[in-house]
């Protein structure tokens, strides 16, 4: 399989088509915008907690983007809908590794854990689209926190 | 290979190979251009062998260094058709622009005074009531500047429309009117490539006494330029477009206009006499080259100027026509590929920007550079016409000098191949 091969799977390529998750939530608890400025993909994403705040429950999403980010986005979102919040943020951290080092060096519990989104694998072979590949990710997090941190403020009213 | 005017064994790049073993087929000259031998032997001779500080020493390493220098300048100034005084080094378009910007800056706060002021000086203030225009067709180094001029000293920008297919619309030209201080405009989009209507510009920015800013950066490298034949009163480009070094360009003006224009930046090389009270500054052009130059860049850039003029700009604008119409016709045919910019090969360049259906430009480029073929992909730091043509962003063939026309194959043949690569049913 060639390096582009591996980046374009088809798992990827069916993804990116499918956009699962797509569409804007009717209420959320958090929300970002990320833009990547090398080539203008955009992503805003919005982040419902479950009723005890314990859970991502729903992410919902507007953006444009080449294939990988569309892609990563969909598979994201797939993966992380029902997690536990703590859960959620190793799998991103784990996803930010699976980037940086190649692959290299990620335990198989790791590598399984990421499920699906351990395809894009190949794209850490192309160092400018990696971005495109954590772009979803990032937006994950910081709707995450922020929903977090306005539950926090929350409490102290 | 066929001929390009530029020798391809001129350029030590062009053979090597990228992915794996494929050659390299450079379409990426717009965002930045390859180098031939002699200007990366003038940039290492610089160093090895003339290292000495400019204007400031009377040993012969700074002497050869001046000399150079400013020979590199006579060089560029001759490429262009003006005077080597009226030639001010930069580190490229965009610090050019941001010059005048500034320098408009220091005027409205009164600072033409520090050079005297004078009539020309005042035609460089701008305040409340006042008027920048610029075009939708420009890249942000030519959109930015004038917006944040606006805002600090409360002017208003005015933008030149496009047609349909991307060129500027002279039916628009009416928002040049008697309060505009300023026209800046490209020369050729980087986008569409498509030539502007100088001549119309410059005309309507005369008759309401407006300064003209000409943004040369996508049209010296490719086609005879005069900017005293375009009548222009600044015009700015960058070094690495035209096979020179990056880190440096120059911003040509009017004699006159650099004359009464107070400094933008501070410092060594571009004063008279300072005291700690106060200070007198330098003629033009050393009144805007503050602090150590780019000097080895520069004398790249001057080769470059002369490795250009030695193969002739007509030589190479017919060449590069040539390519961009066998292009442009090799397109046509292509199922879901749409230009974005004029489809006849009339007054434009060979900047083609195109969109491919249903598959992203990102992905576009990466399949093409899997094949070889390097272009570039993003918003091109143009957004507005992007936004124009309805697109977020698009690829980007943009040619050379040393571009052949089986270079122009093997690229259609390679973009052939992208819809089906995607799974895209034809």
């Amino acid at each position: 399989m060639s390096d582009l091969d591996a980046m374009y799977q088809q798992i990827i390529l069916d993804a990116a088509r499918e956009r699962r998750g797509q569409g804007e939530l009717d209420s959320f608890d958090g929300e970002s915008f990320q833009v990547n400025t090398t080539c203008g993909d955009q992503v805003n994403l919005q982040v419902k907690l479950s009723s005890d705040r314990s859970r991502i429950e729903e992410i919902g999403w507007e953006g444009h983007g080449c294939s990988i980010s569309q892609a990563s986005i969909s598979i994201m979102t797939e993966m992380i809908e029902g997690k536990e919040i703590p859960e959620a943020m190793a799998l991103s951290e784990t996803f930010r590794k699976l980037m940086d080092r190649r692959g290299h060096n990620l335990s198989e519990a790791d590598e399984e854990a990421l499920e699906d989104a351990a395809a894009f694998v190949g794209v850490a072979k192309f160092p400018m689209r990696i971005k495109c590949a954590l772009l979803g990710w990032m937006a994950m997090r910081d709707a995450t926190d922020q929903a977090v941190a306005a539950e926090e403020g929350g409490d102290h009213v | 290979m066929s001929h390009s005017p530029a020798p391809r064994e001129d350029f030590p790049i062009l053979s090597r190979t990228v992915r794996g073993g494929v050659p390299l087929v450079y379409l990426d000259s717009g965002a930045t251009s390859q180098h031939p031998q002699r200007v990366l032997d003038a940039v290492r001779e610089m160093d090895v062998v003339h290292d000495g500080a400019v204007k400031r020493g009377s040993h012969q390493l700074a002497e050869e260094a001046t000399v150079a220098f400013e020979e590199a300048r006579d060089r560029v100034a001759a490429l262009v058709g003006v005077e080597p005084g009226e030639v001010v080094w930069t580190s490229g378009t965009t610090q050019s622009i941001n010059l005048v910007a500034y320098v408009m800056s220091n005027v409205a706060a009164g600072r033409g005074a520090s050079v005297g002021g004078g009539t020309h000086s005042e035609r460089f203030r701008v305040g409340p009531g006042d008027v920048i225009v610029t075009t939708r067709a420009e890249h942000h180094a030519n959109i930015i500047p004038w917006q944040e001029l606006c805002l600090r000293t409360g002017a208003e920008l005015r933008w030149l429309d496009l047609t349909e297919d991307g060129r500027i619309d002279p039916a628009t030209l009416d928002v040049i009117d008697e309060r505009t201080k300023l026209v800046a405009f490209t020369h050729v989009s980087n986008v569409s490539g498509s030539i502007s209507p100088v001549a119309q510009i410059v005309a309507a920015a005369k008759r309401v006494g407006a300064l003209t800013l000409l943004d040369a950066c996508q049209s010296v490298p490719h086609m005879p330029v005069d900017f005293k034949e375009l009548d222009v009163d600044f015009a700015v480009f960058s070094g690495h477009k035209m096979l020179g070094p990056t880190g440096v360009g120059v911003l040509y003006g009017r004699r006159e206009l650099l004359d009464a224009m107070p400094p933008y930046q501070f410092g060594g090389s571009m004063i008279e006499l300072v005291t700690m009270e106060a200070t007198t500054y330098a003629a033009p052009p050393a009144r805007f080259e503050a602090g150590t130059q780019p000097v080895a860049q520069a004398v790249g850039m001057g080769e470059a100027a002369a490795y250009l003029m030695d193969i002739g700009m007509e030589k190479i604008e017919a060449h590069e026509q040539m390519l961009t119409k066998r292009m442009l016709e090799g397109m046509r045919p292509l199922r879901g590929v749409r230009v974005l910019g004029p489809v006849e090969c009339v007054e434009r360049t060979g900047s083609v920007a195109f969109h491919v259906d249903g598959v992203h430009p990102h992905d576009v480029g990466q399949y093409l550079d899997s094949r070889g073929v390097a272009v570039r992909v993003g918003h091109h730091c143009a957004q507005p016409i992007h936004r124009h043509f309805g697109v977020y962003a698009s690829s980007r063939v943009s040619v050379g000098p040393y571009n052949t026309a089986e270079e122009i194959d093997m690229f259609l043949e390679a973009l052939a191949g992208v819809r089906n690569y995607f799974r895209l049913e034809d």
